[in-house]
């Protein structure tokens, strides 16, 4: 199979791997896919309280090199995005950028799932986040 | 040293110059039928199967006129057990073999299933080997035939064949086996083996693709086939349709090059095979063999390199040819069935690398190419979730996942 030019980019020089703290109240972690289903994919976000933007956004994947480019590709959109504007990202968006082929389609369903999974989780922590500094009550 | 590398021997080998050399008379100045029995054209072709038959019967112990040329090994199995199944139908109805068999007879028992038959599929151990009492408990007054392969083309596992004909034999039911993977690597004998149908594949042997045999045999007993191609009656009446000659003369020169040379390229192989196992076990922790290393083909390696999916690591060592069983690599989306049945975990199967080494392969194309599986590796390991928690010392089993 041939992959895409941009796909090759991402699997060749992954943006943004690594982890985040999961026990930082401003951190949102979505683990989605299963090892025996042959990809996992674990996607974190850290929001910034004041502006409710999110500032950093971290990746790490077993899977296909469509799965990795997939949730590459998702960390690169969701910085600077808002919490909402994330919720907005469609796996369609993400398999029209990286010209995905039929079969690869779920990886951009994974990828999207990872999205919403590591927003859910930071709007759960939510109830015991403590005020950002300078905002007043 | 050519890039890319070529390790991917079990799916199909180059053929070899002088098997070329022996085709090419066959295509233009010899062009004859070898059916044709009156003029000079047709004896020449004639002899050029004769010759190759004998090459053929030499190599795996047989009688020249044991040998039933085809199109290649999926029509040889699909003659032989089919071919019996309706031949034999009026003594039983009853066929074993192994999960781990080639689709070609898997497919093709499963095809009699429908049409009435009653298939048993052995499980194989975690070696990748058949349990003989299982075989010998499966077998019934009404099972005409076992079908079982010589050697896995996944893993590269050596079925005990030879205990397995002496059971058939012992209980009156044909042996059919598929050798593709086995003739021509490692002594292959009809006669010692107890096996009663064999098939061959040229182009697993240097040789070329569109060309293969079935071995009848002949005495002790005499198996008779149900053709399932009719026509012209050639092949003793089994296989109709006129002979590929140029084909043939290559199948027949692979397997005397193979009967002179196999003893030391065997040597080899293992030494090469040994060579690339042991730089990726020794540089890279959680890699896993899979079916036994005791009982394996030289040429074979397959590993499966845990927390990592084959087909990100075939893409990341591009430059080498080889297969995975991952469920990315392969039409159905599903994980190699042969590494399932080996009961390893299907995160293991997605893990896999097959290695198949070559006549052709160098020290310097396993040096290059295990420096770059290793480095592969090691990057797709960063990569990984699994490997990040694993070493955190989280138990990968007992996560909640959410499989889709």
């Amino acid at each position: 199979m041939a992959y895409s030019d941009k796909v090759l980019d991402h699997y060749n020089n992954p943006r943004n791997v690594g982890s985040l703290d999961k026990a930082d109240q401003n951190v949102g972690t979505g683990i989605v896919g299963a090892p025996e289903c042959g990809d996992v994919m674990k996607l974190q976000i850290k929001v910034n309280d004041a502006t409710g933007i999110i500032d950093e956004a971290k990746f790490k994947t077993f899977g296909c090199g469509s799965a990795i480019a997939s949730s590459s590709l998702a960390t690169e959109w969701l910085k600077g995005k808002t919490v909402d504007e994330a919720m907005a990202i469609k796996n369609t968006d993400i398999v029209n950028e990286l010209s995905l082929p039929p079969v690869k389609i779920h990886c951009s369903v994974l990828a999207e799932d990872a999205i919403k999974a590591a927003i859910n989780d930071y709007k759960a922590k939510g109830s015991t986040r403590k005020p950002a500094a300078g905002v007043e009550a | 040293m050519k890039l890319p590398i070529y390790l991917d021997n079990h799916a199909t080998t180059p053929l070899d110059p002088r098997v070329l050399e022996a085709m090419m008379p066959y295509f233009q100045e010899q062009f004859g039928n070898a059916a044709s029995r009156n003029h000079a054209f047709g004896w020449v072709a004639e002899e050029a199967v004769e010759t190759g038959r004998k090459q053929i019967a030499s190599l795996i112990g047989a009688n020249a006129k044991e040998i039933i040329f085809t199109s290649g090994a999926t029509e040889s199995t699909n003659l032989a057990i089919k071919g019996v199944a309706d031949m034999y139908a009026e003594r039983g109805n009853h066929i074993i073999t192994a999960a781990t068999e080639h689709k070609a007879t898997l497919d093709t028992c499963k095809h009699l299933e429908k049409k009435g038959c009653r298939v048993t599929f052995l499980p194989v151990m975690q070696d990748g080997l058949i349990d003989l009492s299982m075989l010998r408990e499966a077998i019934t007054d009404k099972t005409i035939l076992v079908s079982i392969m010589y050697a896995n083309n996944e893993i590269g596992v050596i079925q005990p064949v030879a205990e397995i004909g002496r059971i058939c034999k012992e209980r009156s039911v044909l042996f059919h086996c598929d050798a593709v993977q086995a003739v021509g690597k490692i002594p292959v004998n009809v006669l010692t083996d107890n096996i009663d149908l064999m098939s061959i594949s040229g182009h697993k042997i240097y040789g070329p693709k569109g060309v293969g045999a079935l071995y009848v045999r002949r005495r002790n007993p005499r198996v008779q086939l149900t053709a399932q191609i009719d026509g012209g009656g050639h092949e003793r009446g089994m296989r109709s349709g006129t002979l590929n000659v140029p084909g043939i003369a290559g199948l027949g020169k692979a397997c005397e090059l193979a009967q002179k040379e196999m003893a030391a390229e065997s040597v080899r192989m293992a030494a090469l095979r040994d060579r690339l196992k042991d730089k990726l076990m020794s540089a890279l922790d959680e890699t896993y063999i899979n079916g036994s290393l005791e009982h394996r083909l030289p040429n074979n390696l397959n590993i499966s390199f845990a927390y990592v999916e084959g087909e990100s690591m075939l893409m990341g060592i591009n430059d080498v040819a080889v297969s995975s069983g991952s469920a990315c690599t392969s039409a159905t989306l599903e994980p190699s069935y042969v590494l399932k049945a080996l009961g390893a975990g299907d995160d293991l199967a997605h893990s896999s690398i097959r290695f198949g080494i070559g006549r052709f392969n160098t020290e310097e194309e396993i040096d290059y190419t295990a420096g770059k599986v290793i480095s592969v590796v090691k990057k797709l390991r960063e990569l990984s979730p699994l490997y990040e928690m694993v070493k955190e010392g989280i138990d990968l089993t007992k996560v909640q996942w959410t499989g889709h």
